[in-house]
């Protein structure tokens, strides 16, 4: 589906968006009369139908005329970018990070590293370049869309963290530690959550992070346009989210702490698919 | 408020130093590995709200458990018990029943604490259908603690089950070290009137809860 991007409706966005709230509408009224009975299986029906026409695609396509857009003080594009697989390689880089980037000497997701691009390609300011990193309503997200459009030239590609060096295995050990770390008013730490099978809050479900396949399932979906937010979220924006139900402070961006946890658990989940852009609640 | 002064415990850290190593990293980075976790997560929040920053900072009984991934040795579980239950406080009017009316409306709360909360004025909720079955009207309930439906009705609400609910409620870790569940009343999260209230919802057999 995300290579006929272009070829589809996309001359006209709006048009595009009218058919989707269309579909929105009927799927929620349809979800709507399954919940009675039962509520999850109602929201699973819901998401199979729009994810026939998932909103993220939209996000992908100005992401990749981003990409190779002539921006920034130095009026370069990001196609010369190294996202692991050398300058210009887009296609499956997203099922291997994050990675060990040595000009930087860290290990970088797939948002660091877009920074880092933006930086040091580009010329913006480490300012300029995380503006806007989460969209709000009024404000959209070059970031959100950038890594929509990388993410999705790995869709259906094997998740493969690398392992493979010093840093990188540091992180993981850092990762692992603060999966655990319990800390704030509420006592929470990532583990809270996230490392028994079949729980939830409220009705959402949670992914036992601490099991393969589990983790498999998650790692690759995002990132996801959320149908409550009317936006894409990427991972680093999961991991801000869970810090705020945690009552935690506000975690910065991009954070190494959150490379660290994303390399713990896409270790675990190595092997699985990515399955991005999807679609959530 | 976070900090918990306790010599024993501290000590306890200090003389268990050999947990399990995570499996891919050679044992004698561990110590190593800790010390650049803490530094990583400590940068992690610098530019955030610098008053929320002591919220990162780990108390006894939070260092304790993830050092021991919640699962203590039997030593150290009863100095937690023991610590913890000495935190808790009761109302000052010595009613550990308040009004389940009120303990409803906060038990369907979450509003508090999120660094995005500067209501002025608005009191912090309980959130305890996140994890918790309560009134059976509520569908909209999470798993991650036990069902309460019914609590009351199955427990009675002698004096001991009144006493045990609210010490549960101020801090679980009183009970069972360790607890997934945030200890209300020591953090501050909600009053010992709120607590009361919640206690209501639990045990006064007018509540939804012990009904049908």
């Amino acid at each position: 589906m995300s290579i006929c991007v272009r070829n589809r409706r996309m001359v006209d966005p709006m048009h595009s968006r009218v058919e989707l709230f269309a579909v929105i509408a009927f799927a929620l009224a349809a979800g709507h009369a399954v919940a009675q009975a039962n509520t999850e299986e109602g929201i699973a029906q819901y998401r199979q139908m729009l994810q026939e026409g998932n909103p993220a695609e939209l996000w992908e396509a100005r992401g990749e005329a981003l990409f190779q857009q002539k921006r920034g003080p130095k009026q370069a594009s990001l196609e010369q970018c190294d996202l692991g697989l050398g300058p210009g390689v887009v296609k499956g880089v997203y099922a291997q990070l994050p990675r060990y980037f040595k000009d930087v000497n860290q290990v970088q997701d797939v948002e660091a590293r877009l920074v880092t691009c933006m930086v040091k390609l580009q010329g913006f300011s480490l300012d300029q370049a995380t503006a806007n990193h989460f969209s709000k309503p009024d404000q959209p997200s070059d970031m959100e869309a950038l890594v929509t459009y990388i993410a999705a030239q790995s869709k259906g590609m094997k998740i493969n963290v690398p392992l493979s060096n010093a840093r990188e295995k540091e992180a993981y050990g850092i990762g692992e530690r603060l999966f655990y770390r319990r800390a704030g008013p509420h006592d929470f730490s990532c583990a809270t959550c996230h490392s028994e099978s079949g729980k939830r809050i409220r009705l959402q479900e949670l992914p036992n992070l601490t099991l393969t396949q589990e983790a498999q399932n998650i790692y690759g979906s995002w990132p996801a346009y959320r149908v409550s937010q009317g936006t894409v979220r990427t991972m680093q924006h999961r991991m801000y989210d869970c810090y705020w139900q945690m009552r935690h402070p506000q975690v910065d961006y991009p954070a190494e702490a959150v490379t660290a946890l994303e390399v713990f658990m896409g270790r675990s989940a190595n092997g699985g698919e990515v399955t991005a852009p999807t679609l959530k609640r | 408020m976070m900090t918990m002064h306790s010599p024993v415990l501290a000590a306890l850290i200090v003389l268990s130093g050999c947990v399990a190593q995570p499996a891919e990293l050679p044992p004698a980075n561990a110590g190593e590995l800790d010390q650049r976790a803490e530094i990583v997560f400590n940068e992690a929040f610098a530019k955030g709200r610098p008053e929320l920053r002591a919220r990162i900072v780990q108390d006894d009984v939070q260092q304790i458990c993830t050092h021991y991934r919640n699962a203590p040795p039997a030593n150290v579980r009863q100095q937690i018990e023991t610590s913890q239950l000495a935190t808790v406080r009761y109302p000052s009017s010595g009613k550990l029943i308040g009004d389940w009316r009120k303990g409803e409306k906060l038990a369907q709360d979450g509003y508090g604490l999120r660094f995005t909360d500067s209501t002025k004025n608005r009191p912090n909720g309980g959130n305890c259908y996140a994890c918790h079955q309560l009134a059976p009207a509520e569908l909209s309930y999470g798993t991650l603690g036990p069902s309460l439906y019914h609590y009351g009705k199955l427990r009675g609400a002698s004096e001991e089950i009144v006493t045990y609910t609210y010490n549960k409620i101020y801090n679980p870790q009183a009970l069972s070290a360790c607890s997934n569940m945030p200890r209300f009343g020591h953090h501050r999260v909600l009053t010992p009137e709120q607590i009361a209230d919640a206690v209501a919802l639990l045990l006064d057999p007018e509540s939804p809860v012990n009904k049908n």
